[in-house]
């Protein structure tokens, strides 16, 4: 039975990856990196769940009031007191980024690699942008006294939920900056012209699940 | 080798979903800016947030393009989310009547 080479007949690693790669093709018509990346962020799904879950928990069983974030994130600008200004911001610059996400997106496929790199890049600044309003922010509580284990405006869990979802949120929106970057430069120089612009849509759908996450984040931990 | 399905779609679609996209975000800025409080405020977050992340998904993420066995795999599992949050509801206030009772604050 030696000279029977298909999968079913290799035993260890061999087998093991056989039995998983088979010619099985459950998503027809979608590239392999593409449902990895969609699965990945199920996954990424249920990581912030549990965030969000968690912050929900804490908030509901808080004897102490929790904090008005109105007031928290409000700033003072143009001699105008503006009730969470730099959130709204924030939230702007993110949608804005996706927008021209979804544009380098369109721009590849149609093997448009200038527009679609350009895009891309200018995606990345707004990331970086909000990455660095996040850091001010973080500053900003900091000086302020607040704490993952504790914050003078009431209740102690309004540190340890702010902290937590807020900053693996950034952390996401890093990593984003750094992989547009990566993509843009490789396609810039042409790495994509035989494989084909999907690796554009698959970095498409990492940025817009950053801004998915952020869509909630910002209705339950900074409107509620 | 199955042919790939290419995600090209006019320009025009992504400029209509992003100009919605904006104006449903400051939609729910205005919900804290006007102060509205109560039943008001929360069913309008959660509306304004369903509606933001229903088009970033479906138009920008292209899922409504998608072949149904993607859709399914992805969207399906997140239903069970639904369960978690109704469990940890129930804990929450659990928690929060254990601490009236026996810490009295």
């Amino acid at each position: 039975m030696s000279s029977d080479t298909t999968a079913a007949s290799q035993k260890g690693f061999a087998g093991l990856a056989g039995d998983w790669a088979s010619d099985k093709d459950a998503f027809k018509g979608v590239p392999w990196g593409k449902a990895m990346m969609w699965i990945f962020l199920l996954s990424d799904t249920f990581i912030f769940s549990c965030f969000l879950i968690g912050y929900m928990t804490v908030r509901m069983s808080a004897t102490d009031p929790w904090p008005n974030t109105s007031e928290v994130f409000a700033l003072e600008m143009f001699g105008h007191h503006i009730p969470l200004v730099l959130i709204a911001i924030m939230t702007f610059i993110l949608i804005t980024s996706s927008g021209t996400m979804a544009l380098a997106v369109n721009y590849g496929y149609r093997r448009d690699k200038k527009r679609a790199a350009i895009l891309m890049l200018i995606t990345a600044l707004f990331g970086a942008s909000f990455v660095g309003m996040q850091a001010f922010e973080w500053t900003k509580l900091i000086e302020e006294g607040v704490r993952p284990w504790a914050n003078p405006m009431g209740a102690a869990q309004f540190g340890s939920c702010f902290f937590m979802i807020t900053g693996f949120h950034g952390l996401h929106v890093s990593i984003g900056v750094i992989y547009l970057l990566i993509v843009a430069i490789k396609v810039l120089k042409g790495h994509y012209d035989k494989k084909g612009y999907e690796i554009v849509e698959i970095t498409g759908l990492y940025w817009h699940f950053v801004d998915l996450v952020w869509v909630f984040i910002f209705a339950f931990f900074y409107l509620w | 080798m199955e042919q790939v399905q290419v995600q090209q779609h006019p320009l025009s679609i992504y400029f209509k979903i992003w100009t919605l996209l904006f104006i449903l975000s400051g939609l729910s800025y205005m919900v804290d800016y006007l102060q509205f409080q109560g039943y008001l405020r929360w069913s309008l977050i959660i509306i304004f947030m369903l509606l933001k992340a229903g088009l970033i998904v479906a138009v920008f993420m292209h899922m409504v393009w998608e072949r149904l066995a993607i859709i399914y795999a992805v969207l399906v599992p997140t239903l069970a989310i639904m369960v978690f949050i109704a469990l940890m509801a129930l804990e929450a206030d659990y928690t929060f009547l254990s601490r009236l009772i026996y810490f009295g604050r």
